[in-house]
């Protein structure tokens, strides 16, 4: 897509058509064209852009890649991130197409196995794990997340409600009744920052409530571990969970 | 600046009557030089990981320009011991730190204090489409919810991990374009165009994509002549229609399409051609109901 200014020159071209309908529409396309601010932020363009310096710069050039991932996808990883647009895990772990099956979500939350409640994660962990056989299951918290500081200071603060957010977030309540008994001499900030932490701890516990996850785990084929990230300082925590299985008695 | 230690991190959990976890193997990345700190490290010797990302010796990571070790990746591929996945993740990270984070550290510092994207995207989870890669959005760019088969359920529905995120993008974020994105050999559709009637109540993924069901009806009216690959591909576009209709579901997202202040669009991205469509929805405040048609403009087919 050429500039603003191109464009309008292509379409001076066409002034001369004998058709007056089509002159007519091509006047009133110029007209619009002059008219808007060069600085307006344009939706439409900035998707081109991006698709186009997807498919110039990647797909052409890897084609037995992306050949290969048209017929399937063998992702290692199944990743839980939180929907924030400073997160996305292509960038700060840098996955590329067909590494991570990967569900966002407000804070990254993983509710516990509930055959009635939450389809929209169950399907998502019974496909990565039963369907694509995943290895990995990482689940990857974050600084500064809304969500958490809504879980922390709702309902306390008297704020309204918000319907949808506040019943997704009361998932992470054990995290906070434990972030409060132990830090709650703390600032705010300090409190949600330990509380994005624990909300992590609690999304892997609740991943081993999944029937999937638990053979997965007993068979020794799946792996979960809990991310951190800070993207005020810059740095990433990692930290695998490994629950154990004591041999109680056999008769 | 003071952190968080692994230590303390791993001390914190173990003290806990809460969670039944017993062990950490922890690694804590500072800076932009490597250090690391193992605590309980346990080697699991009955634990072998697969091949590990061979995918990432054909790629190049976005925006580096440099190419990476051949040889390293080589070895990488080879090794099944479990710490090279976490060794490949640290590095991964600090790369993105290095050619991204510190490069543009006000951008950063800016976005760090608070996020204003202009989009909320709803995209599969499927491993190939991240809208990220695909459509090259940066960080603070786009508010991503990412689902199986990328499905919107309509407000009636109730409360969902989907609705959540659509009420914090929309009414506190104030995102002004919601794109949803469907692509091609989606697993999710076929699973719904696979299903028969009766329900199977003991799967996940019967009961989410059954979100898509109108999408479905309409498919086998309309297409029940092709065969079932192109039955599912034409499910595949239907079901973002159905999704960019239950939008206008949610009360507060119909009167702000109605003021103009945010705009709904679908796109289908086709990852065996390479090719992406986008079109917007077309809203004159006419009554759309569950089986109209969705009026659109400015459809565009990129290739």
């Amino acid at each position: 897509m050429g500039s603003l200014e191109e464009a309008i020159e292509g379409l001076k071209k066409f002034l001369s058509d004998k058709d007056d309908a089509a002159v007519a529409k091509i006047k009133k396309l110029i007209t619009g064209l002059q008219e808007r601010d060069p600085n307006e932020f344009d939706p439409v363009k900035r998707i081109l852009e991006g698709f186009q310096h997807f498919k110039i710069n990647k797909f052409d050039k890897h084609p037995k890649l992306y050949d290969k991932l048209a017929e399937g996808q063998w992702p290692k990883f199944l990743v839980f991130a939180c929907s924030d647009s400073r997160v996305c895990p292509s960038h700060i772990l840098d996955f590329q197409p067909g590494e991570a099956f990967m569900v966002r979500n407000i804070a990254n939350m993983v509710p516990a196995f509930d055959k009635l409640k939450y389809s929209g994660v169950g399907a998502a962990i019974e496909y990565a794990v039963s369907v694509l056989e995943v290895q990995n299951i990482l689940v990857i918290g974050h600084s500064r997340c809304g969500g958490i500081k809504r879980l922390m200071t709702h309902p306390e603060d008297n704020s309204a409600p918000f319907d949808f957010i506040d019943e997704w977030v009361k998932i992470g309540l054990p995290a906070k009744v434990k972030v409060q008994a132990e830090f709650g001499d703390l600032p705010l900030e300090d409190q949600c920052k330990h509380c994005e932490k624990q909300s992590v701890k609690l999304s892997l516990c609740n991943l081993e409530t999944y029937p999937y996850v638990q053979m997965g785990l007993a068979n020794k084929k799946l792996r979960l571990m809990g991310g951190y990230y800070d993207f005020v300082h810059g740095k990433f925590e990692l930290l695998e969970f490994e629950p154990h299985f004591h041999h109680l008695f056999s008769t | 600046m003071a952190t968080l230690s692994p230590s303390s991190f791993t001390k914190n959990f173990n003290s806990s009557i809460d969670f039944p976890i017993t062990s950490f193997q922890t690694f804590a990345i500072f800076g932009p030089k490597l250090k690391t700190e193992q605590t309980h490290f346990r080697l699991s010797t009955s634990f072998k990981t697969g091949s590990p990302l061979e995918l990432k010796a054909m790629k190049e990571p976005p925006g580096l320009t440099q190419k990476l070790d051949k040889n390293r990746l080589d070895r990488l591929a080879e090794s099944e011991n479990g710490c090279d996945l976490f060794e490949d993740l640290k590095h991964r990270f600090l790369r993105f730190k290095k050619h991204k984070f510190e490069e543009n550290l006000g951008h950063f510092q800016n976005l760090a204090e608070g996020q204003a994207p202009k989009f909320m995207i709803i995209a599969c989870a499927d491993s190939r489409v991240c809208p990220s890669v695909i459509l090259g959005f940066q960080p603070g760019e786009a508010f991503m919810v990412r689902n199986v088969a990328n499905l919107v359920p309509p407000f009636e529905s109730g409360p969902s991990e989907t609705n959540a995120a659509l009420e914090f993008a929309v009414n506190s974020l104030k995102v002004e374009n919601i794109l949803v994105i469907g692509h091609s050999r989606c697993g999710g559709i076929r699973a719904l165009m696979s299903m028969q009637d009766e329900v199977d109540s003991s799967s996940f993924i019967r009961s989410w994509v059954i979100v898509g069901k109108n999408a479905r009806l309409n498919t086998k009216s309309a297409a029940s002549h092709l065969g079932f690959d192109q039955q599912c591909r034409h499910c595949e576009k239907e079901s973002v229609d159905h999704s960019l209709l239950n939008l206008l579901t949610y009360p507060w997202i119909e009167q702000k399409v109605a003021k103009g202040e945010l705009s709904v669009h679908g796109g289908y991205y086709d990852f065996v051609d390479c090719t992406f469509e986008k079109w917007t929805l077309d809203y004159k405040g006419s009554n759309f109901g569950k089986n109209s048609r969705l009026p659109v403009k400015n459809r565009f087919y990129w290739c």
